[in-house]
């Protein structure tokens, strides 16, 4: 060796492997507005589509006549739902196993439903001819209130489904009842509840919000009738699916459809189903033989593509007397609007809530979900969590801090006492979860020191006092959540969408000089997968990572994948990136073994190659394998260097993490201001610390907005209020918090890498912790629970009732 | 076609001298975006709230989803596309949101850099408060904001040749 030949230290710094903070490959094109996203895109002849959407919550659709609009220059078509009956698209399947109307056939459902698709040649024309088409409505009994579904005269929201008292997922007891969801020992449950010392009972509500990403869903469709292709662009998380889906419902060959998704400006779950638009613009094509492009606007989005949430939990807590918990019973009212379009794996109707235990050693759960129709919009989704698990996770951290509160004993120290401890791991929650690995007294304790716990609640304590007295009129909340996730859906035992198992993918190419080609099953919307799945690729293949092109959302190149969302990206195509590149790494210790003539059982890997045992001098450099390959390979050995590995998880991983919040409240004007924010985050192995504190402080940020404003509201008439960013509660920089980050490391036990995701994680524990703040600075006014949003309005109005105004 | 009268309207954009004929109701951001393909603005929500549409107009930002292609007509208009150094490398803006991660999905940057670039001319050595006020007319649904300050810092440092803070996390 001489004095140039890099250390072992340098070489690995050249890889920018896992665990380096490696700056994004993305960020070079999206700083100079070079991003490629679908509104960019045009092409020669392209059209656009828009659509006339109701007023009306509930109403019946009695005429359409488009005859002035398609006088005016410039209109090239209007699609109705009898048009779409002609190729049999006016109802479409959705994900949840009900149906979902494409156009208006007969009724609408939900204020803005699209009723009537406009084909012109530009956005502007579009938009006159939709005020020129005449519809006739005939308005109905609105439904709003959840609770009101299933009275007996309530309004029957769902002709279509008359008589069918079987629904996808069991019975249904009521016209608009969807399915029964239940879970658990019922018995052991009712049993530990008689036992006990110690019960609590509340309504938890998470209120309806959306996902609202910067740029909203949209598409461009393009039939070819010559080669009979049709090629799609599109916002889509899961843009493999969509192709499959489009196949299935427009019998257009699977390999004649190319389904593109470009770069997506976010998703946060707004972009995994199929909404209407996309449907309308692929039969606009059809009929028109020419692309057309749609694009959501703003208020389109907020009300009508995928809200989140809307789950009403009665939330029942039996325990001892000195805290021990002994059982769970939760009934969730679940409002999913006009349809069930609920994004989740096929055999879970309402998601993976029934990780609801969360940190918690249960002996015995029970629960129960009962899903109903209301005249709202249809959606569901994952709002920046995995299904249904942000609802789980905020269910039982409130839960467990009206627990504390009745026992009078510290929230913190009532989650330490209850927490599964680390030798508990591998472990069986009483609703039929395997928790795969965790050590949460450790994470706790070290957010507990860090953020000087002890001190904050003898400084909230003199506050109240002082309060009390009448010195002050500014409370002070200390908000505690500690959370499980369950990520990265899923294993295919359980987990499917529409029978396509819920694996992923990756297909990774060496080129002979030793550069390398990539492609995945997940899509990026600022996940910066273009950056990490390099990282995998440079530690298990020892190729820089700089040496890595990534490439997703091609139908035609990218191997098949079940696509972005729910945190599924690495748990399940980071396993797959990681088991491909060991595939190459395996092949090429055969062909370094060749070019030393060694047996390759004398080879260890190092780095960045291959070295005989015991002689590091004699070795062959990834690079110079790769050369090998394409030209001389071992004689009876095929060339090349490349491997694809499709990856079925053998069980899901457990994120989790310890929040702290710490609040300031003025009673009098219900300003809330939040002091400090720190957040522990588990998320196992970590492949780019970068990102993941960047992922950590966005979704913070997300919780910070759905807890403290963010909402999709109705009024009784089903009007959707707030559905523009002057209402809905977008935080800027100036309200914004700080976000204090930290972390600890269980690697999960069954992944290849041992990480286990985490861009979801901050919203999941991030709301409970707000609201559990602010919760906490009321408690000693008497309060037991306030339910969320809480905007200022909603605090003062709290204040006010709880007698603090005087 | 639509019978609505065009209107002429001649600018300089990034430099470059323009002129069209437009629709008196065309938006500005359609304009640039359509008409002279400078897709690095982006439309987010079309109510001047979220600022991804933001540009450059005579020294002052704008959000041109509220403005007319023909009131810009004899302005000075730099978007995002005109923002990299001469020569081609990224400004110390670009490199500041590189370097600090301000950035995830990227549909916010350019709007966000360009609000930015003009918010440093406005005040050369803001504080942190300063660049959150600056910049709150500017939505990003990704990185909670606290990245984008110190790019901007990063930046302002760069520009005014002082310390460069280390990069993020």
């Amino acid at each position: 060796m001489n004095d140039m030949t890099p250390t072992r230290e340098q070489r690995e710094a050249a890889l920018e492997g896992m665990g380096c903070k490696r700056k994004r490959v993305e960020d070079i094109r999206f700083t100079q507005g070079k991003g490629q996203y679908v509104d960019d895109l045009k092409l020669p002849g392209m059209v656009f589509g828009d659509f006339v959407r109701s007023p009306y919550a509930h109403a019946k659709v009695t005429k359409i006549d488009a005859t002035e609009a398609l006088k005016l220059p410039g209109v090239i078509a209007v699609l109705t739902a009898e048009d779409l009956k002609g190729v049999n698209l006016a109802w479409m399947p959705t994900l949840a196993g009900d149906v979902q109307m494409v156009l208006a056939d007969g009724k609408v459902l939900y204020q803005n439903q699209e009723v009537a698709f406009v084909v012109a040649e530009n956005r502007y024309i579009a938009d006159d001819a939709i005020q020129l088409v005449e519809v006739e409505y005939e308005e109905l009994p609105v439904l709003v209130d959840p609770f009101q579904s299933m009275a007996p005269d309530a309004p029957v929201l769902r002709p279509d489904l008359e008589g069918k008292m079987e629904g996808a997922h069991g019975p249904r007891k009521h016209h608009n009842h969807i399915f029964t969801w239940e879970v658990g020992d019922k018995d052991e449950t009712s049993k530990a509840f008689a036992e006990a010392d110690v019960t609590v009972k509340e309504l938890i509500s998470y209120h309806r919000t959306h996902p609202s990403p910067l740029e909203t869903c949209q598409c461009v469709a393009s039939m070819d009738k010559v080669k009979g292709e049709l090629t799609v662009w599109g916002t889509f998380q899961a843009p493999h699916v969509i192709r499959t889906v489009a196949s299935l419902l427009s019998t257009i060959p699977e390999h004649k459809i190319h389904v593109i998704a470009p770069d997506i400006g976010g998703g946060f779950g707004n972009k995994v189903g199929a909404y209407p638009g996309y449907i309308c613009s692929i039969v606009a094509s059809i009929v028109t033989g020419v692309p057309v492009k749609w694009v959501e606007d703003r208020m389109e989005n907020l009300s009508t593509t995928s809200f989140a949430r809307d789950y009403h939990m009665t939330t029942e807590i039996a325990a001892k007397s000195d805290g021990t918990v002994t059982g769970l019973k939760v009934h969730v009212l679940a409002d999913h609007g006009g349809f069930d379009a609920c994004a989740d794996p096929s055999k879970w109707p309402a998601g993976f809530f029934n990780i609801v235990t969360g940190s918690y050693d249960f002996p015995a759960a029970h629960l129960e979900v009962d899903g109903v129709y209301t005249n709202k919009a249809p959606g569901g989704v994952a709002y920046r969590c995995s299904f249904r698990v942000t609802e789980a996770a905020y269910c039982i951290e409130r839960g467990m801090d009206i627990l504390a509160q009745k026992l009078g004993m510290d929230p913190a120290d009532l989650r330490m006492k209850n927490f599964i401890k680390p030798e508990q791991f591998p472990y069986q929650s009483a609703l039929g979860w395997e928790y795969d690995s965790g050590d949460y007294h450790t994470a706790m304790q070290k957010a507990m020191d860090t953020i000087g716990y002890r001190e904050l609640r003898a400084e909230q304590k003199a506050k109240q006092e002082a309060f009390k007295r009448g010195e002050t009129r500014e409370i002070m909340g200390i908000g505690v959540s500690f959370f499980t996730e369950i990520v990265g859906a899923g294993p295919s035992k359980n987990c499917d969408i529409l029978g396509v198992a819920m694996f992923d993918s990756a297909e990774i190419r060496v080129h002979p000089t030793g550069s390398v080609i990539s492609r995945m099953g997940t899509k990026s919307q600022g996940q910066g997968h273009e950056t990490t799945w390099a990282q995998i690729i440079a530690t298990e293949i020892g190729i820089p990572a700089a040496d890595i092109m990534v490439e997703e959302g091609n139908t035609d190149t990218a191997p098949y994948g079940l696509g972005t969302y729910g945190s599924r990206s690495t748990p399940v195509a980071g396993a797959a990136i990681a088991l491909a590149a060991r595939k190459i790494r395996n092949k090429a210790q055969m062909i370094a073994a060749h070019m030393l003539e060694v047996s390759e059982y004398d080879l260890e890997w190092d780095v960045d190659g291959f070295q005989v045992k015991g002689n590091p001098q004699a070795r062959k450099a990834m690079k110079e394998i790769a050369w090998a390959a394409y030209h001389a390979p071992p004689p009876g050995m095929e060339p090349g260097l490349e491997a694809v590995s499709y990856y079925d998880p053998p069980n899901m991983t457990y994120p989790f993490g310890a929040y702290f919040c710490v609040m300031d409240i003025d009673v009098d004007t219900g300003v809330a201001k939040t002091r400090r924010f720190y957040a522990l985050d588990d998320c196992g192995t970590r492949i780019n610390p970068m990102i993941i504190e960047g992922q950590v402080h966005g979704g913070l940020t997300e919780a910070f907005a759905i807890a403290m404003g963010q909402e999709i509201r109705y009024d009784e008439t089903g009007n959707v209020m707030g559905a523009s960013f002057m209402d809905f509660f977008i935080p800027t920089a100036v309200e914004t918090p700080h976000w204090e980050t930290d972390y600890t490391v269980t690697p999960s036990p069954h992944h290849p890498i041992g990480a286990k995701g985490v861009g979801e994680s901050p919203n999941v524990g991030g709301v409970p912790a707000f609201s559990n703040a602010v919760n906490d600075a009321f408690q000693f006014l008497g309060s037991t629970h306030i339910q969320m949003p809480h905007d200022a309005w909603r605090i003062w109005q709290a204040a006010r009732d709880l007698g603090a105004h005087g | 076609m639509s019978d609505i009268e065009q209107i002429p309207v001649s600018l300089t954009v990034n430099g470059k001298k323009v002129q069209r004929f437009v629709e008196p109701r065309t938006l500005l951001i359609h304009f640039l975006r359509e008409e002279l393909d400078l897709t690095g603005p982006h439309i987010g929500c079309e109510t001047s709230h979220c600022g991804a549409c933001t540009v450059d107009m005579n020294g002052m930002s704008v959000k041109s989803c509220t403005v007319f292609a023909v009131q810009a007509n004899g302005a000075e208009l730099t978007t995002i596309e005109g923002m990299a150094n001469p020569d081609g490398t990224l400004s110390a803006l670009q490199e500041g949101f590189r370097q600090m991660h301000g950035l995830q999905c990227g549909f916010c940057t350019p709007g966000m850099i360009t609000r930015a670039h003009t918010l440093l001319k406005e005040n050369p050595n803001p504080t942190e408060d300063e660049i959150r006020m600056g910049i709150s007319g500017n939505l990003c649904r990704c990185t909670g904001y606290q990245n984008i300050v110190k790019a901007i810092q990063y930046a302002a440092a760069k520009l005014n040749g002082t310390d460069i803070q280390e990069a993020a996390e």
